[in-house]
């Protein structure tokens, strides 16, 4: 069946085309420009081509020294926020309630965290871990165990990674329960009459049955934390020293702080490559194991 | 393989008095084809779901083999269940879909390997035994469930939950009988729930006919057929069902809506409540001689036809024999032999 053709059409694409052109092609084309460039301030430009780049990916140069450093900080921390928020965030799934008045209430409350705005969370956790007046900061001092996350590297990562968790796991928990109701309990019930063990259902059945909202909530959960800013430079601004220097804290300073236009754009645009490619490739494998198993 | 049999079983749903499933006694044998039967809602799945122990029973007890296994747990009862919606595990391969309630009680893994073969060859599915279970068929996984409840040789009976609902017409057919093969091959009491008469009729050999949470019958499908118990089983067993004219019966004599006598086989003593005549279609033959009626309307199933017609302002199905025109004047001759008597839509039982 042949549909007529008209090119019209493409009118209709133009209000799309111009909001995208304002929102991010323009933005991101200055981006790009200031990358192949050096400033001086005053608005003066100079042609650097690919020079920032190299000197970025190159571990023994000032720049990709520090690159390199706050990459390796940002993966680490990434890492430590899947390792504990998928597995936690799946278990605290796993006892929710399934039915009464228990259902809500504890989605309410678990929903809380998510709600509040990044500067404040960072401004709770400021507070809250702080040694002389903090309850946390105070109590865990109080039990004769040194803690400051100002002073010691240790102290701050803790700090910092407990934060994410206590502000995200509640994303993984929701799209979990969201996959476990999902179950009909018909398979529950085929699982008792076929003895098996609550491991063999959580194998068997709920996992597999999560796979697909697991897929989403680490992916948001990568993107996020491989992003993270806010959070981190209110609690700790990326100290002590460059501890938790993360990619993104590095990249405003170097931006704004050092207003290192170029640098920081050459920066910005692998940044954006890796958490592309990251994504990318965690994305086409899961959905091909997903699509072989179709198969 | 069990004898299964239930003492003053009854259920009730919480938050409510009522009963789900009224007070019963029952004993189905070893290695039985049995049908639970009844309209929706009318406690079919209940009572197998107790069985199986799913659900514990307000009242009254279950035994296996003369054992109390009320309290036991489903893992511990040793039964299968088939449900309406087929379950496999997705990510595993029919075979290992097949051993795993095997894999579960820790069967040596020859034994299981041997096990599996056998039963996916019972049930055709030995060409996809590698095969992932996700992407099958609604039809192959059902067969896969049910291969689950099979491979267990030592289970004390397999429950079906009205296990074809979600399978093609031109499938059910296969795999109904194959079912009803398997029987044969292998003698496991077998517990069918349907609401599908035919497939209740040919599978089981008792058919339990439930409503409104009350067993209003136990009886080979000819029983049900020729005798049904009450009115609830003349209705629903038999397309149409059975014929109920109110009457007044005087020892062996019914009299009818507008004051036509007939004679009944038998003789019966003071009938209390509402006194029906109950007979089937099957056995009511539109006629020349016989009680004079106004035909409404033909219907044509194929094989015979069946006339609505209306006897004294009571609509009544009967046969219209082949080849044989309406008459002018329809009459309606009824098989003395067939024909039976309820009093408040139980069979009263004549004499003679």
């Amino acid at each position: 069946m042949s549909k007529p053709l008209d090119n019209r059409a493409w009118f209709l694409v133009l209000p799309v085309v111009a909001l995208v052109a304002f929102s991010a092609l323009i933005p991101v084309m200055t981006v790009v420009n200031y990358s192949v460039q050096d400033s001086f301030g005053n608005n003066e430009f100079f042609w650097n081509g690919t020079g920032w780049f190299k000197e970025l990916l190159d571990p023994s140069t000032d720049l990709g020294g520090r690159f390199f450093d706050a990459l390796w900080r940002t993966l680490l921390f990434s890492a430590l926020c899947l390792l504990i928020e998928v597995p936690l965030g799946i278990g605290v799934a796993l006892t929710l309630p399934r039915k009464g008045w228990g259902v809500a209430a504890s989605l309410v409350l678990l929903a809380l965290p998510l709600l509040i705005p990044w500067n404040v969370v960072g401004t709770i956790w400021q507070v809250f871990a702080r040694r002389d007046i903090g309850l946390l900061g105070a109590a865990v001092n109080g039990l004769g165990i040194e803690y400051n996350y100002a002073q010691t590297p240790l102290a701050a990562w803790v700090t910092v990674v407990a934060m994410d968790v206590w502000h995200w796991t509640s994303l993984v928990v929701l799209l979990c329960y969201a996959g476990l109701r999902a179950i009909p309990d018909a398979y529950y019930q085929a699982a008792k009459v076929d003895g098996a063990s609550s491991w063999a259902v959580f194998r068997a059945i709920q996992l597999p049955k999560m796979q697909r909202v697991l897929t989403i909530a680490i992916l948001l959960r990568f993107m996020d934390s491989f992003m993270i800013y806010t959070e981190p430079f209110v609690v700790t601004g990326g100290g002590p020293g460059n501890a938790t220097t993360f990619l993104s804290i590095d990249l405003v300073k170097i931006a704004l702080g050092q207003f290192d236009l170029g640098k920081a754009a050459a920066m910005s645009i692998v940044y954006n490559l890796i958490v592309l490619t990251v994504c990318w490739v965690f994305f086409a494998t899961t959905t091909r194991s997903q699509s072989e198993a179709v198969q | 393989m069990a004898r299964i049999a239930f003492e003053r079983l009854a259920h009730g749903y919480p938050g409510s008095s009522a009963y789900a499933l009224k007070p019963m006694d029952m004993v189905w044998e070893d290695a039985g084809a049995y049908a639970l039967l009844g309209p929706s809602g009318c406690g079919k799945t209940t009572l197998l779901n107790i069985v199986s122990g799913l659900l514990q029973p307000r009242e009254g007890r279950v035994l296996f083999d003369g054992r109390d296994v009320t309290a036991l747990s489903t893992e511990r009862r040793n039964v299968a269940q088939v449900f309406q919606f087929p379950v496999v595990y997705d990510t595993m391969t029919v075979r290992e879909n097949l051993a795993f309630p095997l894999r579960n009680r820790g069967v040596p893994q020859a034994a299981a390997r041997a096990r599996v073969e056998h039963v996916a060859g019972l049930l055709g599915l030995t060409a996809m035994l590698d095969r992932r279970a996700r992407n099958l068929g609604a039809d192959d996984k059902q067969k896969i469930s049910l291969g689950r409840g099979l491979v267990r040789d030592d289970v004390a009976a397999i429950l079906f939950d009205e296990p074809l609902t979600v399978i093609d017409p031109h499938l059910k057919w296969e795999l109904r009988s194959r079912l009803k093969e398997l029987h044969r091959q292998v003698p496991v009491t077998m517990i069918y729930v349907t609401h599908d008469q035919t497939e209740a009729l040919t599978f089981a050999d008792r058919v339990v006919v439930m409503s409104e949470g009350e067993v209003v019958q136990v009886g080979t499908p000819e029983a049900l057929f020729d005798r049904p118990a009450h009115s609830f089983v003349g209705h629903f067993i038999g397309s149409p069902g059975m014929n109920f004219l109110p009457c007044a019966v005087e020892g062996d004599t019914a009299i009818l809506p507008g004051g036509h006598r007939v004679d009944l086989p038998r003789g019966y003593g003071a009938l209390a409540g509402k006194v029906e005549l109950g007979i089937r279609p099957e056995f009511a033959a539109i006629a020349r001689d016989g009680l004079p009626v106004t035909v409404r309307r033909v219907e044509d199933l194929g094989r015979r036809r069946i006339a609505r017609v209306e006897l004294d302002g009571v609509p009544f199905a009967a046969t219209l024999p082949e080849g044989m025109a309406v008459p002018a004047e329809p009459r309606l001759a009824l098989d003395p032999a067939r024909m039976h008597i309820y009093a408040d839509g139980r069979l009263a039982t004549g004499e003679g």
